[in-house]
């Protein structure tokens, strides 16, 4: 490996913060391609105006992953560009990074931090926490990992340049989703029970236990239904379609 | 509530809705926080919670995986919690609440079918604009770069706008005439809905973890200690 390029800190921070927006025109053609370049363009800006233009050029084609570990992408295409790789040896790799980056990251984030994290804060609310510190908990949470994980795929990135893979073997990567998922599993089982409870029986008019017991007894019975129904419907529109059920029977009955 | 009462709900529901994919997705758009935001500038952010915490077990469900297509819960959340703070600021009661906790969670289930439809007509707009500027992007210029990211943002947050003022504009007085009808007391009304959130729930909890070795395991040991602390409030 080369010595690593140093990207001066400011524009560092001038790609960290374009990365916030990186998904900013999504779209069905290039899907995340002009974003990567958007990122990008700060870093790209040390190189010369010929070689420059060309880069982002390339940067601004067809890409998609994952948003948060699109950091890891941009680093380490900046690092590959400022060190002159030559451009189709660039693009292969930009190739080869999508399927990886998209995968670790919808298993690590989207199906394991955002639910932990959402689940640990209706866990808080059915321990009967103000608004303040439900909110505070789940977005200090949250925001913890995907800042932190933005940052460092960005910095991993520039450091290792095409030479990336192997931070995506670490054990954050490998064990970091399977781990989540079990503290996922335990705080559903918690905050289910706990939520309902809070709603049902703590609100104005609280309900009673035996009401309670009943919507819990439901809740499971529902709950094993839908799964068995996996993948040919969707839960929320079963809801909106109880829902909106449920809202004709209380102003028939009222009449 | 009047139209000028609506402007900080829609400054809301656009800021939330540009969070859910552009910029900058932290999770601001999560309904446990928008909906609780949103009632908050209605003066009910306990009521908001509540709404939050239901609309979040069903949101569970959907994750923003990839380019697949998902209900827009941002906005929709902003819509739900500004029915339920606009509704009890009239009347104060127990079946008040319990019915606008209803129809707030329904109608924010409506605005966010509605809303992810409307992502995916952004993200087609946005494909048109990409597909014009190809010849200069293929040039390298940061100006169109850039210009193609801003023009996605700006109507993200137009999108978001747009649909929680529309929403509000539609479903206010359809709120504010059936909750006068409601003929079911206020502890079943919380029962069933809470009840379809947390069986959505459920299901979504299967779904998100079970090929994971000893999940069912971690849940059924999480549900003890769920009902555990369910009765010792």
């Amino acid at each position: 490996m080369t010595e690593p390029t140093r990207v001066p800190r400011k524009i560092w921070l001038a790609m960290f913060t374009r990365l916030l927006a990186v998904q900013g025109s999504w779209n069905y053609e290039l899907l995340m391609g002009n974003g990567i370049a958007f990122a990008a363009e700060p870093g790209l800006r040390l190189l010369p105006e010929t070689e420059y233009r060309e880069a982002l050029a390339r940067e601004g084609r067809y890409f998609n992953c994952h948003p948060y570990l699109a950091s890891i992408a941009v680093g380490s295409l900046v690092r590959a560009e400022l060190e002159r790789v030559p451009g189709p040896k660039i693009e292969r790799f930009r190739t080869a990074l999508c399927g990886p980056l998209g995968s670790v990251g919808d298993r690590l984030i989207w199906a394991g931090w955002l639910p932990a994290c959402s689940l640990l804060a209706l866990v808080v609310f059915g321990a009967g926490a103000p608004a303040w510190v439900v909110v505070t908990v789940f977005l200090g949470l949250y925001s913890a990992g995907h800042l932190s994980l933005r940052a460092w795929g960005l910095s991993t990135g520039l450091d290792r340049g095409m030479h990336v893979a192997k931070a995506l073997a670490g054990p954050v990567f490998r064990r970091g989703p399977d781990v989540i998922a079990r503290a996922g599993a335990l705080l559903a089982g918690m905050a289910i029970p706990a939520a309902l409870a809070r709603v049902v029986r703590h609100g104005p008019a609280p309900g009673s236990a035996a009401l309670y017991v009943d919507v819990v007894a439901g809740v499971l019975a529902g709950g094993v239904l839908l799964v068995r129904m996996h993948g040919r419907v969707d839960g929320w529109r079963i809801a909106l379609v109880v829902l909106a059920a449920f809202v004709l029977y209380a102003v028939l009955r009222h009449g | 509530m009047n139209w000028f009462n609506l402007v900080p709900f829609v400054l809301l529901g656009a800021i939330v809705g540009l969070d859910v994919v552009s910029f900058p997705q932290a999770m601001i758009s999560r309904p446990i926080v928008a909906a609780t935001a949103s009632a908050a500038l209605g003066g009910h952010p306990g009521l908001g919670l509540a709404l939050g915490a239901t609309l979040e077990l069903i949101a569970l469900e959907m994750l923003p995986f990839g380019a697949s297509r998902y209900p827009e819960w941002g906005s929709a959340s902003v819509v739900g919690g500004a029915i339920i703070a606009g509704t009890p600021g009239q009347t104060i009661t127990p079946t008040v609440t319990s019915s606008a906790l209803v129809l707030a969670v329904l109608a924010a289930l409506a605005t966010a079918w509605i809303g992810g439809w409307t992502m995916v007509m952004l993200r087609r707009l946005n494909a048109v604009w990409a597909r014009r500027a190809t010849p200069i992007l293929d040039t390298g210029s940061p100006r169109t770069v850039d210009g193609l990211q801003i023009r996605g943002l700006c109507a993200d947050l137009l999108r978001g706008a747009l649909l929680t003022a529309i929403a509000l504009a539609v479903l206010n007085p359809i709120v504010d005439a059936v909750i006068h009808l409601w003929g079911v007391p206020p502890a079943q009304s919380r029962a069933v809905v809470v009840g379809v959130s947390a069986t959505v729930a459920v299901a979504a909890a299967w779904k998100v973890f079970h090929t994971t070795k000893g999940a069912p395991w971690f849940f059924l040991a999480g549900l003890a200690a769920g009902v555990a602390l369910a009765w010792a409030q």
